[in-house]
């Protein structure tokens, strides 16, 4: 093995090569793969069509998650409830065939561990640090916060790793976001995520593995790690990467599909070898000054679009870029904003906590931090907690969490995807507001005409207390 | 899948930058299990408003698109790749690609042609009125007014495309391969005692 210091992207990389052709082009080996309901059908009927096996269906998960409704899933007597809406429910009856005729493990919406797919696979201990991790889900990069290698897939790809375990790949540029100092009090992972894909846009990872280093990222927890990474493709990155430490390796030891005994301590001693070299080079890199980073939230139709709490809407003329400027002018338009209205004085009628970004227990925690003890402002209509499996939901309730979003007005709801996406019933109405954790503000994504503002969960609950978009320090301060 | 050579004909000079692949097709459209009949929901928002260019009789049954830097950026669903081929689009040309649209693209016969933003923005002006070629094998965009603008391609993808190769028969080929892989030592991450067993096909955490 070569021995000049290399980066944690490419020692993972290197180590699941299992041929190099001539052009560069690598058959990558793929550890981990995760299946949900959306992205699976066509690839299923596409081995059935070509008379395919799956080659080590032990190392698929499937779990349902995007189509799933939120409202109760088993009736009085224990048994499931039917889904409404057709499509959807053809959609999770072909997964549970699928996965059974394929013998993948299957995790059927009705499960206790069921959950949104980025956040049971490091629940469960079936995402790991160094392993190659794929889902037809862009947001699996989420999974570099454990230290894994994690990319989104198309349908195509999640057929190929079905039949090969493996993946044809170009290799990545590598790029770092170094962030130097400490965020200050009250600043969260998801305001650290979204003020770096404003520095850096959403094309500005395009083709490269971000690695996010710096003292920050050390002492985040797990689930902020996750959060930082989640968003990556937001920034254009094909996946997000923070080294693995003692802090995750204490956190996966003992989960239910994680390594046990002599496995985990060799697995133990590889993942510690992963830190990036000292002296390796990056093809990229980024410096961010963490003392800069506000409470963050986005004005626009883009992730890049963001802006601290204390800001403007920002005027379209404002950008060098043209392109940029009619895109501005365009997102303003369709968001119903006017130049120059402060942040602070845009009033919301809808709060989402969830999302694969923002639903795990330390979300929840945070969210239900500035609840408790208040209740939803009267212009917030619909204000809902979706946490991000059953067992964030049974810990949630262990903790008391969902007596105090309920307490202030939350609905309380089953683990899913929900309203980031408008696929199933949770959606905003046309031409509202939604104070959202999710991560894309696209045109149209939480429903038709859905005005998204992106935000941290603690940010959403200071917005559901206010009903507009706060700073919540000031709430915390009180 | 059918082999790409040139393609010829009208192209949609569509412009807007960083056109994510919810705005291609929403995720309503998503709730199917085939890969057929995508190209009505294409564009949906965009085709709401009366006079867009999509739906303009000027470029009906065009080949080609062209559009703005960081094209499909967004959600992996190749439902985007389907709805276009859906379309008859069967090239786009762009400042950049999202790395997972381009190669959805590439999985389903799609050209995805990356020029500089100068060269984009005179295929717009061009399109407006004039016919565009685009051709693999000299890796050209071609006007008919003498406009020739080369375009870079991974050469696996190249070849993959001009002769219609299914990349999984490609890989199984290498069966022998990963099957040594997957039986090195010392590769603890590997070993399945990360045992799936654990939960149940009921779901349950043993």
């Amino acid at each position: 093995m070569a021995s000049r210091p290399r980066t944690l992207y490419e020692k993972i990389w290197d180590a699941h090569v299992v041929e190099r052709r001539e052009d560069g082009t690598c058959l990558l080996y793929i550890d981990r793969h995760l299946v949900h309901e959306v992205t699976s059908p066509q690839a299923f009927e596409g081995l059935r069509v070509a008379g395919r096996r799956v080659r080590r269906p032990e190392l698929t998960l499937a779990v349902p998650d995007h189509n799933v409704p939120t409202t109760a899933r088993l009736g009085a007597d224990g048994t499931p409830l039917p889904i409404a809406d057709p499509e959807s429910a053809a959609q999770l009856a072909a997964l549970t065939r699928n996965t059974a005729e394929f013998g993948i493990p299957y995790i059927p919406a009705t499960a206790p561990a069921q959950g949104i797919v980025h956040v049971v696979g490091p629940e469960q201990g079936f995402s790991l640090p160094g392993a190659t991790v794929v889902c037809g889900d862009s947001h699996t990069a989420a999974h570099g916060g454990i230290g894994a290698l994690a990319f989104g897939i198309g349908t195509s790809e999640v057929e190929h790793v079905l039949a090969t375990q493996t993946l044809l790949l170009a290799g990545s540029k590598t790029m770092e976001v170094r962030v130097e100092g400490d965020l200050g009090p009250g600043i969260t992972a998801k305001d650290l995520i979204l003020h770096i894909i404003g520095r850096i846009g959403t094309a500005g990872g395009t083709g490269h593995v971000i690695e996010y280093r710096g003292r920050v990222f050390e002492e985040m927890s797990v689930e902020g790690r996750l959060t930082v990474c989640n968003m990556s493709i937001e920034g254009g990155a094909r996946a997000g990467l923070i080294a693995p430490d003692e802090t995750v390796f204490a956190w996966l030891e003992g989960r239910p599909m994680a390594p046990a005994g002599e496995a985990w301590d060799a697995a133990l001693a590889w993942w510690r070898t992963l830190a990036t070299d000292p002296g390796a080079r990056f093809d990229k890199s980024v410096v961010i000054d963490a003392a800069e980073v506000e409470p963050t939230v986005t004005w626009g139709t883009s992730p890049e679009d963001v802006a601290g709490i204390g800001g403007h809407v920002p005027d379209p003329d404002s950008f060098a870029d043209p392109a940029k400027q009619a895109a501005a002018a365009k997102s303003l338009a369709y968001m119903g904003l006017a130049p120059g209205t402060p942040l602070s004085d845009i009033p919301v009628e809808n709060v989402f906590i969830g999302s694969c970004t923002n639903s795990r227990i330390e979300d929840l925690r945070a969210a239900a931090a500035v609840l408790d003890g208040r209740t939803k402002a009267p212009g917030v209509k619909w204000a809902i907690a979706v946490p991000g499996s059953g067992l964030v939901k049974r810990q949630a309730e262990a903790e008391g969490l969902d007596r105090i979003f309920t307490a202030a007005g939350f609905e309380w709801r089953e683990p899913g995807c929900s309203a980031c996406l408008a696929m199933n019933p949770d959606k905003v109405p046309a031409g509202e507001r939604c104070a959202s954790t999710s991560n894309r503000n696209f045109v149209g994504r939480q429903g038709p005409g859905a005005r998204t503002h992106l935000m941290s969960p603690a940010m959403a609950a200071a917005a559901a207390v206010t009903g507009r978009l706060t700073d919540v320090r000031a709430l915390m301060a009180s | 899948m059918k082999p790409v050579a040139t393609i010829e004909g009208r192209a949609i000079p569509l412009g807007l930058k960083n056109l994510d692949t919810d705005v291609i097709i929403p995720a309503h459209w998503l709730k199917t299990i085939t890969r057929d009949g995508l190209g009505k929901g294409a564009f949906e928002t965009l085709r709401a408003e009366p006079g867009n260019i999509l739906d303009d009789p000027e470029y009906a049954g065009a080949p080609i698109l062209i559009a703005g830097d960081n094209f499909g950026c967004g959600s992996s669903r190749e439902h985007a790749a389907w709805a276009l081929a859906d379309l008859g689009i069967a090239a786009v040309i762009a400042p950049s690609f999202s790395d997972i649209f381009s190669g959805n693209a590439f999985k389903n016969g799609i050209l995805t042609v990356a020029l500089p933003q100068e060269a984009v923005d005179r295929l717009l002006e061009v399109a407006r009125d004039h016919p565009v070629t685009v051709d693999l094998d000299s890796q050209t965009v071609t006007t008919p007014f003498q406009d020739r603008f080369a375009f870079a391609i991974d050469p696996f993808r190249k070849h993959c495309l001009s002769e219609g190769l299914d990349e999984i028969g490609l890989t199984l080929a290498s069966s022998a391969a990963i099957g040594a892989f997957e039986r090195m030592e010392g590769r603890p991450w590997l070993v399945p005692s990360a045992s799936p067993a654990n939960v149940g096909l009921n779901g349950t955490i043993a």
